[in-house]
């Protein structure tokens, strides 16, 4: 693995073993000493082209705690409100030995851009690109599903395992989530089955050719599929014009239709858990009832991203160009740990 | 011990398939590793003068079942003794020094018993001990973990060629081998039978 772009570049294998990598990860942060001397030297560059609090805090996090340098750069007071490009931004900070650039940014695609520009021979993660991909978030809810109802409910060791016939139900506006678009994707990968639910003015068009069934009724889906877990997405005003943006006629009528509340809190199965990537718009799409139910996961969400970070971090950053030996050594090695 | 090596610097081949063991030189069978596990186990308690302070952590992979059969040795000798407070395991992949020469190592699992470290007498079990470099890896990851009394380490083989001024407390085998030479150690509990090799003499 040499970039983390989008969900989809990514196989069971590797999911899997980025998933048990944090595992690992979550267990030292529960340590006194958290730090750990693993990245030393290395230089992580934090790019945001948008605004972000939790992304960037968790990755900053993250890189620290794996005791790497870290640069923070916000497009807000740098040279790119001067009309720099992302061109001359990427070989600025190769010049300054960045290993790994963490790229939030507005338009879909930066991130590949960067990656595939030969500007920067740092790893690139996507931290979020327009309404295509964060792959990061997409992991720690995976992390948090798999966590939480595969196996013992949380107590029995989950290494190894993906997510095969959990039912997930995703709700809300899906037209402008790249949070969605990476869930799909991954959950698919680890044999989850997805159902969209949203109204259908914010169902993106080709929807068709995801891996995933699509509603436009919460409480039939709920009914329905009695999803194992349910993921309100956050409505993005600030996508929209004013109001619904004539997405929807009233912040009222959205809430009827496909909010979370108390009543359907109630209709989900007894263990399902619901999951927010943050931050919500309380008495929108999640009523304060839900958001805090204890089958609410959300703060946890936020605790599991810091060690889904350093997992990718460390698979990413920590291992050597050339591998020294003709032995398929790696490979058999994971089985072992397994 | 597949976490925390590699083949080519350290000299051990555990991701190897086994076709090749039987043109191997064996130096151990089951028997002596039996033997010398039990041997190491009655010297950890007459050193420490029992096992009541004394908490054994195998490092991955194959010092975790080394440390569990010693673990089973002192309850086994000793009054008041409980397998599970007494062994753990101690991943070192995140304190290596080497991490930038090798592919990306998976990580294994750090799991100390309840009781915790502080106050204890640690005894590190592993395989083989060649340059000394995860034991060194081991005593930073003990560091963050808590604050020991003291700190020994127990070896199933030194086959030497130390590249620091670390020595084993409790060898069950001392091997005179050559640099180009391999050592592999196999348990029952990860390769199915138990042995000691030495691979790669005719060069």
């Amino acid at each position: 693995m040499r970039h983390l772009l989008s969900t989809a570049d990514l196989d069971v294998a590797e999911a899997v073993r980025i998933l048990d990598t944090a595992g690992q990860m979550a267990a030292t942060q529960a340590r006194e000493i958290k730090k750990l001397p693993t990245l030393r030297g290395r230089t992580v560059v934090n790019l945001f082209f948008e605004d972000s609090t939790r992304t960037r805090i968790s990755f900053e996090t993250a890189a620290k705690r794996l005791s790497a340098d870290v640069i923070n750069f916000s497009a807000k007071g740098s040279s790119v409100s001067k009309g720099e490009s992302l061109k001359d931004t990427a070989l600025t900070l190769q010049a300054m030995g960045a290993d790994a650039v963490v790229i939030r940014h507005h338009a879909s695609g930066a991130p590949h851009t960067l990656a595939h520009g030969g500007w920067t021979t740092g790893s690139v993660v996507n931290a979020g690109d327009g309404t295509h991909q964060h792959p990061t978030q997409a992991l720690l809810d995976a992390y948090t599903l798999r966590r939480h109802l595969v196996g013992d409910g949380g107590r029995a060791d989950v290494s190894g395992r993906d997510l095969t016939g959990l039912r997930v139900a995703i709700v809300g506006d899906v037209l402008h989530s790249r949070v969605a678009r990476s869930n799909v994707q991954l959950l698919h990968t680890l044999g989850a089955e997805v159902t969209l639910v949203a109204p259908p003015t914010l169902v993106p068009v080709g929807v068709e050719a995801w891996p995933a069934r699509v509603s436009y009724h919460l409480d039939e889906a709920i009914a329905d599929d009695k999803p194992d877990a349910i993921m309100m997405l956050r409505v993005q005003r600030e996508r929209m014009s004013s109001a619904g943006g004539g997405f929807f006629p009233s912040p009222l009528e959205y809430t009827r239709g496909y909010g979370l509340d108390a009543r359907r809190l109630a209709s989900l199965p007894e263990h399902a858990i619901v999951l927010h990537p943050g931050p919500m718009n309380r008495g929108l799409e999640i009523s304060a009832d839900a958001a805090d139910s204890s089958r609410a996961v959300i703060v946890e969400q936020v605790a599991n991203g810091v060690a889904v970070r350093m997992a990718v971090l460390y698979l990413l950053l920590a291992g050597g160009d050339a591998p020294t030996s003709s032995q398929p050594g790696t490979t058999n090695e994971t089985k072992v740990d397994a | 011990m597949s976490t925390g090596m590699s083949a080519s610097t350290d000299g051990r081949s555990d991701g190897q398939s086994h076709g090749t063991s039987d043109d191997a030189n064996v130096v151990l069978g089951a028997p002596e590793i039996g033997r010398a596990l039990t041997r190491i186990a009655h010297e950890i308690l007459e050193r420490n003068k029992g096992g009541s302070d004394v908490v054994l952590l195998g490092i991955p992979t194959r010092g975790l079942p080394l440390a569990r059969r010693l673990a089973a040795r002192l309850v086994a000798v000793e009054a008041g003794l409980e397998v599970d407070g007494l062994v753990g395991s101690l991943d070192v992949t995140m304190y290596r020094d080497d991490l930038a020469h090798h592919p990306t190592r998976t990580i294994g699992a750090t799991d100390i018993p309840g009781s915790g470290i502080d106050d204890k007498v640690v005894v590190l079990v592993d395989d083989v001990l060649f340059s000394g470099r995860t034991i060194r890896a081991a005593l930073d990851a003990i560091s963050d973990l808590g604050r020991p009394r003291a700190v020994q380490l127990a070896a199933l083989v030194d086959r030497g060629h130390r590249e620091l001024p670390i020595r084993a407390d409790f060898v069950g085998k001392n091997l005179p081998t050559a640099l180009y030479e391999r050592v592999r150690v196999l348990l029952d509990e990860t390769d199915g039978r138990d042995a000691v090799l030495i691979e790669g003499g005719a060069r």
